[in-house]
């Protein structure tokens, strides 16, 4: 099958401001070299800490941020050189949905005007049609009644439902692409559930692709069908669900696995943690970002990056263990 | 009189909380009786606004105006704290009830070195230690936290989050309290730093003899802590059980349907069982179970009466499910 969205040596380095004036100008360096493809009607999982590079990689993928260097696809165009007024076209098709739903709409807009304010800005449609299309997703996302929560305002939803208004409106261009980035991080136990599975069965019903950004690894093995494990602005491992989490390879990759907490008390023990934090992003540690952590470091892990190697089937690791 | 492992060092009864707002009573924790036990690690699990938070806070009768106790009483080692007097309340707090709250970048102030937090936690309770015996103590406690000395002279934006949190712990340790209250201590954290935070926190909970009040919305965590956990809904406790009988055989359909809708990475799940609906509005809510309106099994009486937290063998809960069986 052919790659929906492809990233090829993907960089983004954010410039930072140092102490005093004339002292010399640093980088963070957020995304380092990524290449990734996803397919038509895949969900790719992006999962790792804070600070691996995560949300910008798919902020890149939809254009939100520029690329310091590298190249994106869509649908087999470059469109990582696009006009300002291709990439709005552009928009219709590759959307996001962010964490936190409150702060994504304004409170000044009811829920009709804001799902229904991407087609007014893509010229779709007149009133009355637009009207229909958003009534229309409303029922789609679960959104019911929807003539009555049409005209309510953001204060007046409950959170899932704030999350479900943020999704309509996502979704109400048809869009093919959608990146998500910890849609549920700020949801509830019991109204995470629900959004998950809302997601899965829009997905079906309207031939969506996802990447599917989160730190939470037992959401990802839910919703996914191949998951990458971010590092410090790099990919160090990218596999099927299944593969990924039967057979962790890199070590950062089982230590994350590991870490998880699992909701059953049988399943207690412990858990051999890899030693201290994340490294700043600004100076990062020299070949395998991971080798100051990583219990089996050899002298040869901090001379050089480890290239993403095929394990088999896809399986990928940026490590250099047998 | 010195309490042995198991004694009930804190107990609760009947507590009732209530924030009368311009559109009525918010009912935030109503008629919550719980007994915590010296050295156990006591889970307080729901979804917010479930009144776990409120009812942790009650315990050093710290809630946040108009929030006020409507009826029910508290009892740290058999004194009654909402009795207390602001002087004695000072000494309940920090030197025999300390809390760490979820966030300890907005806990630690920006303008003060890591040792001033301690000279500060210690000087509240004891102003005669001077500032050479702030700093020993300080540094003995950072050794049990992993910490190196050197980090007392340094300001909080210069530590990691994990870190953070340690000095957090830290602070809260310093005057060897009997409980801790942890209010969802690791939600601000990343996965392997929470990990290693669970961690320390048992071993410090051995070292320094501690009960541990937990209140969290992450399953995942209690799961790994606690040895029995209080479920609560709309302000009330749902089920109260030890951790093995909340997981095994949860009684409650708040707590089965809980369990159900929360993904684990160890199993192979297809499909998550979520719940419908959405938790009580707690304003002027009404008579009967305030699950009743989402339970799958519910019965008439439920939307009438409240069902009382009753003991069925070990495990207790709160629904006409088993009132009417027993």
């Amino acid at each position: 099958m052919a790659a929906l969205v492809k990233a090829e040596r993907l960089v983004k380095d954010f410039p930072v401001r140092g102490a005093f004036p004339g002292s010399k100008k640093k980088y963070v360096h957020a995304v380092d070299y990524v290449d990734l493809a996803i397919e038509e009607g895949e969900v790719l999982g992006l999962a790792g800490e804070s600070g691996s590079g995560k949300s910008t990689t798919g902020r890149l993928l939809v254009r939100l941020v520029e690329p310091s260097s590298g190249r994106i696809e869509y649908r087999g165009r470059d469109i990582t050189e696009y006009p300002r007024r291709e990439l709005e076209a552009l928009r219709a098709k590759i959307q996001m949905i962010f964490q936190d739903p409150v702060s994504s709409l304004s409170p000044r807009m009811s829920v009709g005007e804001a799902i229904g304010h991407p087609l007014k800005i893509h010229g779709l449609g007149d009133a009355a049609r637009r009207r229909d299309a958003v009534l229309g997703i409303m029922e789609k996302v679960g959104l019911s009644p929807a003539p009555y929560l049409y005209r309510k305002y953001p204060h007046q939803l409950s959170g899932g439902q704030s999350q479900r208004v943020v999704i309509a409106r996502a979704l109400v261009t048809r869009p093919d692409f959608i990146v998500a980035d910890e849609p549920i991080a700020m949801a509830d136990v019991s109204v995470r559930a629900l959004i998950l599975q809302l997601m899965r069965q829009l997905k079906d019903e309207m031939g969506l692709t996802y990447l599917f950004i989160t730190h939470d690894l037992a959401t990802a093995k839910y919703l996914c069908d191949r998951v990458a494990i971010m590092y410090l602005g790099r990919i160090v491992e990218m596999a099927t669900r299944d593969e990924l989490f039967s057979h962790p390879h890199h070590p950062y990759a089982k230590a994350l696995l590991a870490a998880v907490p699992i909701p059953d008390p049988k399943a207690r023990k412990p858990k051999n943690l890899p030693a201290g934090e994340i490294p700043s992003a600004i100076d990062p540690p020299s070949g395998c970002h991971f080798h100051p952590r990583c219990p089996y470091a050899m002298p040869a892990c901090s001379l050089a990056r480890p290239p993403l190697r095929d394990l088999g089937s896809g399986h990928l690791s940026a490590c250099i263990l047998e | 009189m010195a309490y042995a492992d198991g004694d009930p060092i804190l107990e609760i009864h009947g507590l009732s909380i209530a924030y009368p707002i311009s559109i009525g009573t918010v009912r935030a924790v109503e008629s919550v009786s719980l007994s915590v036990r010296k050295g156990e690690v006591l889970g307080i699990v729901g979804e917010s606004g479930c009144g776990k938070s409120t009812l942790g806070l009650s315990i050093l009768k710290l809630m946040k105006p108009p929030g006020r106790i409507s009826a029910g009483s508290i009892l740290y080692k058999g004194a009654d704290v909402l009795s207390m007097g602001e002087k004695s309340l000072l000494d309940l707090r920090g030197r025999n009830i300390a809390m760490i709250f979820q966030n300890p970048l907005t806990s630690l102030d920006p303008l003060v070195t890591v040792q001033d937090h301690f000279v500060e936690a210690i000087r509240v309770h004891e102003p005669e230690v001077g500032r050479k015996d702030c700093r020993a103590r300080a540094e003995a406690i950072l050794s049990d936290l992993g910490i190196e000395g050197r980090r007392l002279s340094e300001y909080p934006y210069q530590l990691s989050g994990g870190m953070r949190q340690r000095i957090m712990i830290g602070l809260a340790l310093i005057l060897h309290p009997d409980i801790l209250l942890a209010d969802e201590p690791t939600t601000a954290l990343d996965v392997i730093v929470e990990a290693g935070f669970t961690e320390l926190l048992m071993k410090l909970k051995r070292q320094y003899d501690l009960t541990v009040l937990l209140i969290s919305h992450n399953l995942g965590l209690v799961a790994e802590m606690a040895d029995r956990i209080a479920v609560m809904y709309g302000g009330r406790i749902a089920e109260l059980a030890s951790v093995e009988d909340i997981f095994a055989r949860p009684l409650h359909p708040y707590t089965r349907g809980l369990m159900a809708c929360v993904p684990n990475i160890l199993l192979d799940q297809k499909e998550l069982v979520a719940m419908p609906g959405s938790p009580p509005d707690l304003v002027d809510a009404p008579e009967g179970c305030p699950f009743a309106p989402r339970c799958p099994e519910v019965m008439e009486v439920c939307r009438v009466e409240t069902p009382r937290l009753k003991d069925y063998g070990g495990p207790a809960a709160a629904c006409w499910l088993y009132e009417r069986k027993a």
